[in-house]
């Protein structure tokens, strides 16, 4: 019979804490009804935080420990379900069957890996062309709260061919969650997917668990399965969020931006779940993290940017007044893998060059914009500007490589000198349209 | 890891909390800060390192997740720092930061408590003596010398022993396993030490055996144009390169993995991602190293402690590379270290800091984190062994400043510590000039050595330094072009602002840029190095003639596009001469002419 513990000596607004024996670091326990999680322990004293916040909680607490830590049921029976940040069903249906499995476990040899090496498309050239996707990447996109991400993720997730796609919900509003669903029934894909949706109206410290449930049954099907597994991770700033009010109550000194010292190490424990495995199955990760104003220099996307592979920041051209992959600021660390190699030879080039040209032109925009007058080169390049995110940057494009890079030739040929786009010379000879363009 | 033979009852003790990867010991006897223990949980021992010590309480932090650990938990104190194992074949290992050999752990995942030999025992040696019996001996005298692929590995009387020996007895040459006995030395009260071919060393301790450490002199090729022309590294310097993310200090680093004219490359992927050393592991056995026509991998060892491995031995990652660039070193080698990221081992400090709940510093960084790094880039550099040979550590470390602002602490600390700065900046990576590195933010100190700019007179050119500063004259003028240009506009300069804007922009194009992917343009020797710059230079010298600044800026993008031609083209093959020959003809068609004919 489990011992029961009836006396709080402490308690902050996620954390308590009490006097117990016997008790494992990380382990689970059970306070008046609510999961909580052993987080430190000294002597006989130790603190547990309590996901769904510690309103209501009184210092006489019914507390039983679990013995275990955080666990996720996995099996085939996965597939189809919405369940909560704890692993259970939300969705009405009975509770899942299969082998019970710790969340957050341990790390990939790295020798074991597989260099990833399959390209994702997706149709989008700011995408395919810019800043290819591999299996095995893990990627954020970088927007503010007011760019479609989630439709654009929802569009790379249809587009994808994975074969396994994980929802994770991080303070998701019950709209966005409601439109993934309907995403996903509508293209017949339901059967493929698995959500662990923490929404809005669920307590924020809850999230902690999401990133790790979504990767511990990503784990199941690649590394059981050998499936190509694609995990949405959305949004990673509520998450980082959760992260610093624990820690503040923990009373942890604050790092940069009020964030706790070891954001770096907790985000990188998530992202670097993905891998190619050897066996063939893949984890790719694609997340999101909203930003404030577009400022990358707070701790959570700066942080970010050192652990994943690229990013992609969304913007609204206004000379053509459609939402664009920016090209300048996205990357994709992986796509010098694929590009030229299993695309097309003229692919790296082209996509250099483009973005050059489309440089130039944002400096003759300045140059617009402070009142002075434009060269005719100036001219060239802003009408070239101006057709290249329309017709390759804008995210509504669904078009294959081929036909972006033989666009992007004709971009340039309407517009420019050969020599004024700095391309090896053979590759010029090759590509560089036959017919001239007006 | 090696096994711990205790001889001697040694101090006892049993866990009384936790926090994260922080474990407070309740100990039975004396302990020393840095001493290594072990945490005897659920039949595995977890390594921990003391690092703090109040009354009969040690503090130590886990290198291994603390998951399940519980108040009265055995633990075994070893009496020793954090050691790493010297020794024939850690060449092309792929080690963790505590020095397991990651091809020797077995199944998908690294499990907690599994670890591996850093050698192979049973492997033989074919051993040939370099010393004789009677022969008086210190530490990192070579005894002998093996074959380790395809470098000359000298077995050295271990740095640990104090004094003078004698070598009692020496085997003779032959084919031994690293734990035979090869040598028996003598020491001055008669009492005999055996050698093997395998030591120990303590790794946050530096390998001193050597007779003086000079001013570095000798430039250190790293094919890499904006180094070596503009701020050249030399054999035994330090370096850093701080950047944003994503303005490629990796493909900088792996670039100069790959051409760096050295013997030895020990990679540290101090917390960064899995997938790049994937890149390398995949990579590296498959390239050919330009010099010895051999693989890379032959030269080259990774120690990886990717951000996903526990954060404390991310620590010790960093001072395992140099551990082992300084064992190599001792053999008269030339071995360059990189490491990427010491800013991640930054934060590997400041999280124990902040578990230790000590007051933070600037960021809540610990306060000592300047003499820590300091004290870290001080190991690298030159040495004049007690034989007279010299051997090298360079030593070039990445930064990642947060939120790409240098004046964070881990740069600021950085800059007092390195001589050579390569500032990647985020506005030449947006418009993918490639490499980033800033020509006019970056320096080396090593220009101002007179020694090291003799050395340049007589590699590259007399006069080569003078030359590089009068192209960074021109970079610097055009910048500053530029900024009149976009404050005054295109017409209301005069064209000559026109005309050096885009003699800076030809230097840009043509010696700064290099393309990392391109197989021609990937790597430039010194030789061609010095060719093309004396070539920019030569048409940055000659005033042409324009009417109009249109002209100035078309003329000059075709000018920029025929030096990328030969830069794409083999060195002195037919295309590069046809297109410097364009070049040529077409700077000699706008030329002004009383110039020109003075010039002939």
């Amino acid at each position: 019979m489990k011992k029961v513990y009836t006396r709080l000596t402490k308690i902050t607004k996620a954390t308590v804490t009490l006097r117990a024996t016997d008790v494992g670091n990380e382990e689970m326990a059970i306070v008046d009804g609510r999961r909580a999680q052993v987080v430190r322990i000294y002597g006989d004293e130790v603190t547990l935080q309590i996901f769904a916040g510690t309103e209501g909680i009184a210092t006489d607490a019914r507390v039983t420990f679990l013995g275990h830590p955080p666990q996720l049921t996995v099996s085939d029976e996965l597939a189809g379900r919405y369940l909560d940040a704890y692993g259970d069903p939300i969705d009405g249906k009975p509770p899942i069957e299969g082998k019970v499995v710790e969340i957050g476990g341990p790390t990939v040899n790295p020798v074991r890996r597989k260099q990833p090496s399959e390209l994702i498309a997706t149709g989008i050239a700011g995408i395919d062309l810019n800043n290819t996707l591999v299996t095995g990447q893990k990627i954020p996109f970088f927007a503010d709260p007011d760019q479609p991400y989630n439709q654009v993720m929802a569009i790379v997730a249809l587009r994808a061919e994975a074969d396994r796609i994980i929802l994770g919900g991080m303070g998701l509003t019950n709209d966005d969650a409601i439109y993934y669903r309907q995403v996903f029934e509508n293209a017949g894909m339901q059967h493929r997917m698995t959500a662990f949706l923490n929404t809005t109206d669920n307590p924020p410290v809850e999230r902690l668990l999401v990133p790790d449930m979504c990767l511990t049954a990503a784990e199941y099907f690649a590394v059981e399965k050998n499936e190509k597994v694609l995990v949405l991770l959305t949004d990673m700033t509520l998450f980082a969020d959760a992260l610093a009010i624990v820690s503040n109550k923990m009373d942890q000194i604050p790092s940069k931006d009020a964030m706790p010292g070891s954001l770096y190490s907790d985000l990188a424990r998530i992202y670097e779940k993905a891998a190619q495995f050897p066996d063939g199955g893949s984890i790719t990760i694609i997340a999101v993290t909203t930003l404030n104003d577009g400022d990358i220099t707070h701790a959570i996307p700066d942080n970010t940017g050192y652990i994943t592979e690229g990013q992609l920041f969304l913007r609204r051209d206004t000379s053509v007044g459609k939402v664009i992959i920016d090209p300048f600021r996205s990357l994709s660390r992986l796509k010098q893998i694929v590009i030229g190699k299993k695309t097309r030879e003229d692919h790296p080039q082209v996509m250099n060059a483009l973005v050059r040209l489309f440089a130039d032109a944002a400096n003759a925009k300045t140059k617009q914009e402070n009142g002075f007058d434009l060269s005719r080169y100036d001219v060239r390049a802003l009408e070239f500007a101006a057709e290249y995110s329309r017709e390759l940057l804008a995210i509504d494009v669904n078009i294959d490589i081929v036909k972006m890079l033989d666009t992007g030739w004709r971009l340039m040929a309407r517009h420019f000198e050969k020599a004024e786009i700095g391309i090896r010379q053979q590759l010029i000879d090759k590509y560089w349209p036959k017919h001239s363009f007006t | 890891m090696s096994k711990h033979e205790i001889t001697e009852p040694t101090t006892t003790g049993r866990l009384v909390g936790v926090v994260s990867n922080l474990v407070s010991i309740e100990v039975s006897g004396p302990v020393g800060q840095n001493e290594i223990c072990y945490l005897q949980h659920d039949g595995l021992e977890l390594m921990a390192e003391v690092i703090r010590v109040i009354g009969d309480i040690a503090q130590a932090q886990v290198f291994e997740s603390t998951r399940g650990l519980k108040v009265g938990t055995p633990v075994r104190f070893t009496g020793r720092m954090l050691e790493i194992t010297l020794g024939p074949g850690i060449l092309s290992k792929k080690y963790d930061g505590l020095q397991n050999d990651l091809e020797k752990i077995p199944g998908l995942f690294l499990s907690r408590g599994v670890t591996s030999d850093p050698l192979d025992a049973e492997v033989r040696y074919d051993f040939e003596p370099l010393a004789a019996v009677g022969d008086k001996v210190r530490a990192a005298s070579w005894l002998g010398r093996v074959k380790e692929g395809w470098i000359d590995h000298k077995i050295m009387v271990p740095f640990s022993l104090d004094g003078e020996f004698h070598i009692k007895s020496l085997v003779a040459s032959g084919s031994y396993r690293i734990d035979d006995v090869i040598a028996v030395l003598t020491d001055r009260n008669g009492a005999d030490v055996p050698v093997t071919m395998r030591q120990k060393w303590p790794v946050k301790k530096a390998i001193t055996a050597f007779a003086r450490k000079p001013r570095p002199a000798k430039i250190l090729e790293t094919g890499i144009r904006a180094i070596d022309t503009l701020n050249p590294m030399p054999e035994g310097g330090t370096g850093f390169i701080p950047g944003p993310f994503g303005c490629g200090k990796t493909v900088l680093q792996h670039a100069m993995s790959k051409n760096a004219d050295a013997d030895l490359i020990i990679i540290t992927a101090c917390g960064e991602r899995a997938n790049e050393v994937v890149e390398i592991f995949k990579e590296f056995p498959e390239l050919d190293d330009p010099r010895t026509g051999r693989k890379l991998m032959e030269r080259t060892t990774i120690v990886c402690n990717t951000s996903n491995m526990p954060v404390a031995a991310r620590e010790a990652s960093v001072y395992t590379g140099m551990t082992i660039a300084e064992y190599y070193r001792a053999m008269g080698l030339k071995v360059l270290l990189l490491a990427d990221s010491t800013s991640r081992w930054a934060q590997a400090l400041r999280e124990m800091s902040n578990r230790l709940e000590e007051l933070p510093g600037p960021d809540a960084f610990p306060m000592d984190l300047t003499a820590i790094i300091s004290g870290f880039y001080a190991r690298a550099g030159e040495v004049e062994l007690y034989n007279g040979q010299t051997g090298s550590v360079t030593f070039i470390g990445t930064v990642s400043p947060a939120g790409g602002n240098l004046k964070e602490p881990v740069t600021e600390s950085t800059r007092k510590a390195a001589r050579c700065f390569y500032a990647l900046s985020q506005k030449r990576a947006d418009s993918k000039r490639y490499p980033a590195i800033d020509p006019l933010d970056s320096y080396s100190k090593y220009l101002e050595y007179p020694e090291f700019r003799e050395t340049l007179d007589q590699i590259m050119q007399p006069g080569w330094a003078e030359l590089v500063e009068q192209a960074r004259d021109i970079l610097r003028r055009s910048v500053e072009a530029a900024d009149q240009i976009s404050i005054l506009g295109d017409d209301s300069v005069p064209l000559a602002y026109h005309e050096i804007f885009w003699k800076g922009e030809l230097i840009d194009f043509s010696i700064l840029q290099q393309d990392a992917f391109d197989e021609i343009d990937a790597s430039t020797p010194l030789e061609r190095q010095r060719y093309m710059l004396n070539f920019v230079m030569e048409l940055c010298a000659m005033k042409f003639r324009f009417q109009h600044f249109e002209e100035v800026g078309s003329f000059f993008k075709q000018l920029i596009n025929l030096l990328k031609q030969m830069n794409y083209s083999k060195y002195e093959s037919d295309d590069f001469h046809k297109y410097e020959q364009q070049a040529r003809q077409l700077a000699a068609e706008r030329r002004e002419l009383q110039e020109a004919g003075a010039a002939v």
